[in-house]
């Protein structure tokens, strides 16, 4: 049966499937929904449910919920999760397990609570200090939204790593019915004994971040967290592909633009125009495999993106600049429309023909 | 009389015993320990009612005081 | 009268400096700890600060937090782990200045942990800069001239603070300059942890203690100055006790 619900609140339903116990959050728009709706259904399945006193403490109180063994998330909006990057930092380089989603808006600053996808870099580049890597996930859809959420606390548990939901004003705000399917594991769940929870019957077990001596042993620490993501690297890559096999532009778009940029995608096919898609579905490890191989058969690919140009980035890197990379995308919170897209979409094919 | 013992390898000679005693009993040893730190020592055993109190204020827990001995003349199988 | 190591403390000689407070605060705790029965399912969390290594001196769990942020983390594992013994053990800068505000909020929600606040007058790990405690016209590295009034303020008085939130259940100050203060600092930390255990909600002893190091003073001058200047602006008490 499915059922009608906000973005935000599928995400919370989700993560309560999967087990998570422990929710942290303060309120910032668009992501309200998230501690509204996790303060009554925590309590009713028996777990936590603190409203922080800042994103600061939310997230160091994930840093205790996680150390004591829960699955725990905690969710914000762009300013808020920039708070939260002293804690993530942490978390990663303490290797403990965390959902934490990101319902982007407008920026920098205090910006607006218009949709936005201007926080790419911070998300999949690393927003706070060290060298660490987050699992970003971008669903595009509510019934995908679901899915993901249940599986990136799998995945925070299989790697021992933070996964990033990077959603925004648009997928949190719009409603859609989706199927509530009931939770299994996606990859398999080691068993967690880095837990704190007293040593009765066992040596004391420290949690820590801090490696000062020998000298170098912060540098073996992070030969071993570099492993440890070339690993995920190799392991885990979503992503979807539409009509690609012969197109001659490819569009590249994760996200809300992703299905805004399908409608566009379509329209071009039934016009004539041999026009593909590619859509990331994890942001970090980025899809490399897809853009090299369209990179070989496609002419040109189009970046289309609600932020002034990041995710480009990847996709240059991703197809090793081979081919020409042109780009549809404003920051602010600005949408674009599945006609402008198009219209982007038969400039460039029309340029190909004159060419 | 107590069973009084500094380990002078975990005292950092901050002196704050020295100055707590009501006895005057602990002094500077006018030798460096093995870490190269001055450290402090009894007066004289005898002198020690076991207070506890050098114990209270040492920060490196280099002074501990073991089961109260009982007075030579009224050891066990002495009557 | 027998003293012995407890054994929630590790043979470890620390890293602390001669006459610092730590050694003795640590103590403290481990003795309560031994005394209640509650090492196994005791967790601490470690500040950043020179305390930081708590785990290399405590026999049971511990997390290292961010600066200022063991309040924040305690919550987290005292509401998954609600039988669990949860302490923080913090610093004035950690716990009074960039950790303030966790530390308020955690106080007023009233979680069920006990704080462990010792309160050095000043900024011990990286060098003896200002703290928020520094008392007026103590120079540091950082108020070389003095604090001032106008430019600094005045010290912030933490129980005093935290004394007008109804969420508390119990504030001490007490010190642990001379072995009378050290017994009563060890009663009331005790009391603190009982609090817990009884499940009467947020508890905190802040502690005076010495850093001889960054006064540029001498062990016994520490000692001192804790008593004859540190008390007067910081008066030992009880400041709050709902238990
Ligand atoms: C975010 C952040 N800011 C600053 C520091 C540097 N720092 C380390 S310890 C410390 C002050 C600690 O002082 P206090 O809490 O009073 O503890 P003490 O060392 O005196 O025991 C500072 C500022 C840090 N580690 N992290």
């Amino acid at each position: 049966m499915k059922i009608l619900l906000k973005g935000n609140e599928v995400m919370c339903e989700a993560a309560i499937q999967a087990g998570c116990r422990f929710f942290a959050g303060y309120p910032i728009t668009p992501q309200n929904e998230v501690p509204e709706y996790m303060s009554h259904r925590m309590p009713a399945v028996g777990g936590a449910f603190v409203q922080a006193e800042s994103e600061i403490a939310a997230i160091n109180m994930l840093f205790g919920a996680s150390a004591a063994g829960a699955r725990c998330m905690t969710s914000s909006s762009s300013p808020g999760i920039s708070l939260k990057q002293e804690g993530i930092s942490y978390i990663t380089a303490a290797e403990l397990p965390c959902v934490i989603a990101n319902m982007q808006r407008g920026g920098p600053g205090l910006g607006n609570i218009r949709a936005s996808q201007a926080d790419y870099w911070q998300a999949v580049k690393g927003g706070g200090h060290g060298d660490y890597r987050l699992i970003v996930l971008g669903p595009s859809t509510l019934p995908e939204l679901y899915t993901l959420t249940m599986n990136a606390f799998d995945y925070a548990d299989h790697y021992r790593n933070p996964v990033l939901i990077l959603g925004d004003g648009i997928l949190g705000q719009m409603a859609e019915p989706v199927e509530l399917t009931p939770y299994a594991p996606v990859v398999d769940l080691p068993e967690k004994d880095f837990v704190l929870d007293g040593c009765a019957g066992r040596k004391p077990r420290v949690i820590k971040t801090l490696y000062l001596r020998p000298a170098l042993e912060l540098v073996h620490r992070n030969e071993l967290l570099q492993a440890k993501y070339d690993k995920i690297s190799s392991e885990l890559s979503l992503f979807e592909e539409i009509e690609t096999a012969d197109a001659e532009l490819i569009v590249a778009a994760y996200g809300i633009t992703a299905r805004i940029a399908k409608g566009a995608v379509r329209t071009a096919r039934r016009n004539g125009l041999k026009v593909g898609m590619i859509r990331p579905i994890t942001l970090w490890p980025f899809p490399e495999e897809p853009f090299m191989r369209a990179a070989r058969t496609a002419e040109k690919f189009l970046v289309v993106e609600m932020s002034n140009g990041q995710f480009i980035e990847d996709v240059k890197l991703a197809t090793a600049c081979r081919r020409p990379v042109e780009f549809l995308g404003k920051g602010g919170g600005w949408y674009p429309t599945p006609e402008a897209i198009f219209e982007k979409i038969s400039t460039m094919c029309e340029k190909s023909l004159a060419d | 009389m107590a069973d009084i013992k500094i380990d002078k390898d975990r005292c950092k000679g901050c002196c704050l015993c020295v100055a707590e005693c009501p006895r005057g009993n602990i002094r500077m040893a006018e030798l460096l320990n093995d870490a190269g730190q001055p450290y402090a020592e009894i007066v004289d055993t005898d002198n020690c009612t076991g207070c506890a109190l050098c114990c209270q204020m040492c920060p490196d827990l280099a002074i501990a005081i073991g089961p109260k001995k009982p007075a030579p003349d009224k050891a066990p199988g002495s009557v | 009268m027998e003293f012995e190591r407890p054994t929630t403390l590790l043979e470890t000689r620390t890293h602390y400096c001669p006459g610092c407070g730590h050694g003795i605060v640590h103590r403290l705790v481990a003795e309560v700890i031994d005394e209640l029965g509650i090492r196994e399912r005791t967790i601490g969390t470690a500040p950043v600060g020179c305390a930081v290594l708590l785990y290399d001196y405590f026999n049971c769990d511990i997390i290292e937090c961010a600066h200022g942020r063991p309040p924040a983390v305690a919550t987290g594992l005292k509401r998954v782990l609600p039988d669990r013994i949860v302490f923080t053990y913090q610093g004035d800068g950690d716990l009074a200045a960039i950790g303030t505000s966790e530390t308020i909020h955690t106080a007023n929600r009233g979680e069920n942990i006990t704080a462990i606040f010792v309160n050095n007058a000043v900024y011990g790990m990286t060098g003896g800069q200002m703290a928020p405690t520094t008392l007026l016209g103590q120079s540091t590295t950082t108020s070389p001239d003095g604090r001032g009034l106008n430019h600094e303020g005045p010290p912030l008085k933490v129980c005093e603070l935290l004394a007008s939130l109804d969420g508390v259940t119990y504030l001490e100050r007490v010190a642990v300059s001379t072995a009378k203060d050290t017994i009563k600092a060890r009663k009331a930390i005790r009391k603190a942890f009982v609090n817990q255990i009884e499940g009467k909600g947020y508890s905190l002893v802040e502690v005076l203690s010495m850093c001889p190091t960054d006064w540029k003073l001498s062990p016994q001058q520490g000692v001192d100055f804790v008593n004859h200047q540190m008390k007067k602006v910081f008066p030992l008490g009880v400041y709050k006790d709902r238990s």
